[in-house]
């Protein structure tokens, strides 16, 4: 791994900028300070799916089910003991009797989403393009419809409540740059500079010996496991989860901040997140009716939801790749962001 | 005759999708894009035959393929047209925004709950040979898949503008060096797009009136899946594809016991993903077993 100024800075950026994120939370009001942690927690998804998919061009749909597998392994793991027989009566016994502290519950949450997308992930990586999307949507429908139903490893259709609730403002943090330096290690890391090889041209690649498939399910692992964790975070945010909570509109929302920000940079992963979690949080307050500075907004239901998608395909329209241009952070373009917005980015692929 | 009553049910949903296939692999062919919203279009259908459920029923039915062939040209004019020199991932996500943004439209004025648009539920008579109980809309819908899938095959095959639409799904820029008009042939699969979501839209509130945001979704989903699984660069093996997801998913919720009836979903991913692996060109793609690299 070679580590230069340049890199410094394009690790620098991001992390500062989740770092604000987390400093405005612990300063807010307690009603904002759920939007700047969900940024967080927004932001650790958006990175472990820019390890996949800004790294292997591949993209991917299944993602939410390490989420959702993250958040249930941790929220179940949490539950005190005395309480899950009472409203999970038919779990394993095992996962009845068994209850761990927060940390061990992050970790846990993370290995299995490792884990998982190891396992599937040695099948699928042969898979390309639309075929492989089309089989990671497959997982998260599988894991959706096996976590709603299958009440021996969880509530199944019920809530999952009365989890602890100890992602404030530090944990997620703390959570988001981790994933933050292993998203960044990776992408300097040889496998992940073969794989984006790759991604710009298969065949050149694999003339020069790179094993596509081998470095996809590494970088498939990885973000699994960052995916996890994420849930993990998610679930310990909000004490309690669904299944639909963690299912299509999850998957096409921090997709939709993936390719905002700009697909190929993590600078643009962590970008989009942040930008387009906030937006989401302040239009949803908005529906509720809230106090923008001077007066007071309030949209009807589902308007949230309606600019929310014209925003975003505004932004593609005029910035096809990303807010970043799909470059990581630089001191050219973070002071062109103070100075004048950059020029609209030309689109690199033909039809 | 149960076996056969089945396998009738299985074609009539394989019917619907297969339409639903054609509309998306038609638009894939000449664009390369993968259409989400194509699901608005069956909703914003299903939604003027709600509204206009009073008005006598060819009058409502026209309106709604009008309405959903306005929306799909609305939607290629608007937005798709910026979307041709896109990248791929770029493509997809807006047709995410846009799907998002209209199924916020049919929020704001529908509103969550259901609407009944109930025109032409009149088809949901049955029609009895021996122990084999038919519905009129199990017929109509074999009937108007097989009418309009052959239609296309003609258009195709058979038109100036057939050839063009194939050789723009071949080799798009070199079809436009030899004059194809990109407008033109993007321009008609949009159309057709949009009159086979009419028609799917037509079909569904035959056997489910009640339409609520979600609607085209959920099938469009579904389908995308098929078209993938039959084989995404032609189009007879997506179609195909389309036909096969319907049919094995109405079969498999007839078969299935009914305590293992809601694991129906990962049953048929499960298939999907086996599939996949083992043919990832495509089911119905002659030669589909090798591994293709191909742009993402």
């Amino acid at each position: 791994m070679r580590i230069s100024r340049k890199s410094l800075l394009e690790l620098g950026a991001p992390a500062l900028l989740l770092v604000a994120v987390s400093v405005i939370a612990s300063l807010v009001s307690v009603g904002s300070q759920q939007d700047f942690i969900t940024a967080l927690v927004n932001a650790t998804i958006v990175i472990a799916l820019w390890v996949f998919i800004g790294n292997s061009g591949v993209i991917s749909f299944g993602h939410i089910s390490f989420v959702a597998l993250g958040a249930f392994a941790a929220g179940l793991m949490t539950i005190e003991t005395i309480v899950k027989p009472n409203v999970m009566p038919d779990l394993f016994p095992f996962l009845q009797h068994h209850s761990v502290g927060n940390v061990p519950s992050l970790v846990l949450a993370a290995l299995i989403g490792g884990i998982v997308a190891l396992v599937l992930g040695a099948p699928l990586m042969r898979l390309s393009g639309l075929s492989a999307s089309i089989a990671t949507f497959a997982v998260l429908g599988i894991t959706n419809n096996v976590l709603t139903y299958w009440e021996k490893i969880g509530p199944g259709a019920q809530t999952l409540s009365l989890v602890p609730e100890t992602t404030g403002p530090f944990q997620a943090l703390v959570g988001a740059l981790i994933a933050l330096v292993i998203a960044f290690a990776y992408q300097h890391s040889r496998s992940g500079r073969l794989l984006r090889a790759a991604r710009e041209d298969p065949h050149a690649a694999r003339a020069i010996g790179v094993r596509i498939e081998r470095h996809r399910l590494v970088a498939f692992t990885i973000s699994g496991a960052l995916a996890g964790l994420a849930g993990g975070l998610l679930v310990h945010q909000i004490g309690s989860i669904t299944t639909n909570q963690v299912y299509l509109d999850l998957t096409f929302l921090t997709l939709a901040m993936l390719v905002i920000g700009g697909a190929s940079s993590l600078w643009g992963a962590v970008v989009g997140a942040v930008a387009v979690s906030l937006l989401d949080s302040f239009l949803s307050n908005a529906e509720n009716g809230t106090d923008v500075i001077f007066f007071h907004l309030k949209i009807p239901n589902g308007g949230s939801l309606l600019i929310l998608g014209i925003l975003m395909a505004l932004a593609l329209l005029f910035r096809p790749n990303g807010l970043t241009g799909g470059r990581e952070a630089s001191l050219k373009s973070l002071v062109a962001l103070g100075g004048r917005l950059p020029r609209l980015g030309k689109a690199r692929h033909t039809v | 005759m149960t076996a056969l009553q089945y396998i009738v049910d299985g074609i009539a949903l394989g019917a619907v999708y297969a339409l639903v296939a054609v509309g998306l692999a038609l638009v894939f062919g000449v664009m390369r894009l993968v259409n989400f919203a194509h699901g608005e279009l069956i909703t914003a259908a299903a939604y003027t035959l709600y509204l206009t459920s009073s008005w006598p029923k060819v009058f409502a039915c026209a309106i709604s393929l009008l309405v959903a062939v306005g929306l799909a040209l609305l939607m290629e004019l608007v937005i798709f047209r910026r979307l041709r020199y896109a990248t791929p991932a770029t493509a997809l996500v807006t047709t995410f925004a846009v799907a998002f943004a209209l199924e916020a439209v049919w929020l704001i004025a529908f509103g969550p709950q259901g609407k009944s648009a109930d025109v032409l539920s009149s088809l949901n008579r049955t029609a009895t040979h021996g122990s084999l109980h038919i519905r009129w809309v199990t017929i109509t819908m074999v009937g108007v898949g097989a009418v309009l899938l052959a239609g296309t095959g003609l258009l195709l095959n058979r038109t100036r503008i057939g050839l063009e639409m194939r050789a723009a799904a071949a080799d798009f820029r070199a079809a436009r060096l030899l004059g194809v008009r990109a407008n033109r042939v993007i321009g008609t699969a949009f159309l057709l797009g949009g009159l086979f979501a009419g028609v799917v839209a037509l079909l569904l509130t035959a056997t489910q009136p009640l339409v609520t945001p979600t609607f085209g979704l959920q099938i469009t989903i579904l389908a995308l899946v098929g078209v993938v699984v039959g084989g995404m660069d032609r189009l007879v093996s997506a179609t195909l594809g389309g036909f096969a997801i319907g049919f094995v998913n109405s079969l498999l919720g007839d078969v299935l016991p009914s305590s293992q009836g809601v694991f129906l979903t990962s049953f048929l991913y499960l298939l999907v993903i086996v599939v996949l692996v083992l043919r990832p060109g495509g089911v119905f793609v002659p030669g589909g077993a090798s591994a293709r690299v191909e742009r993402v």
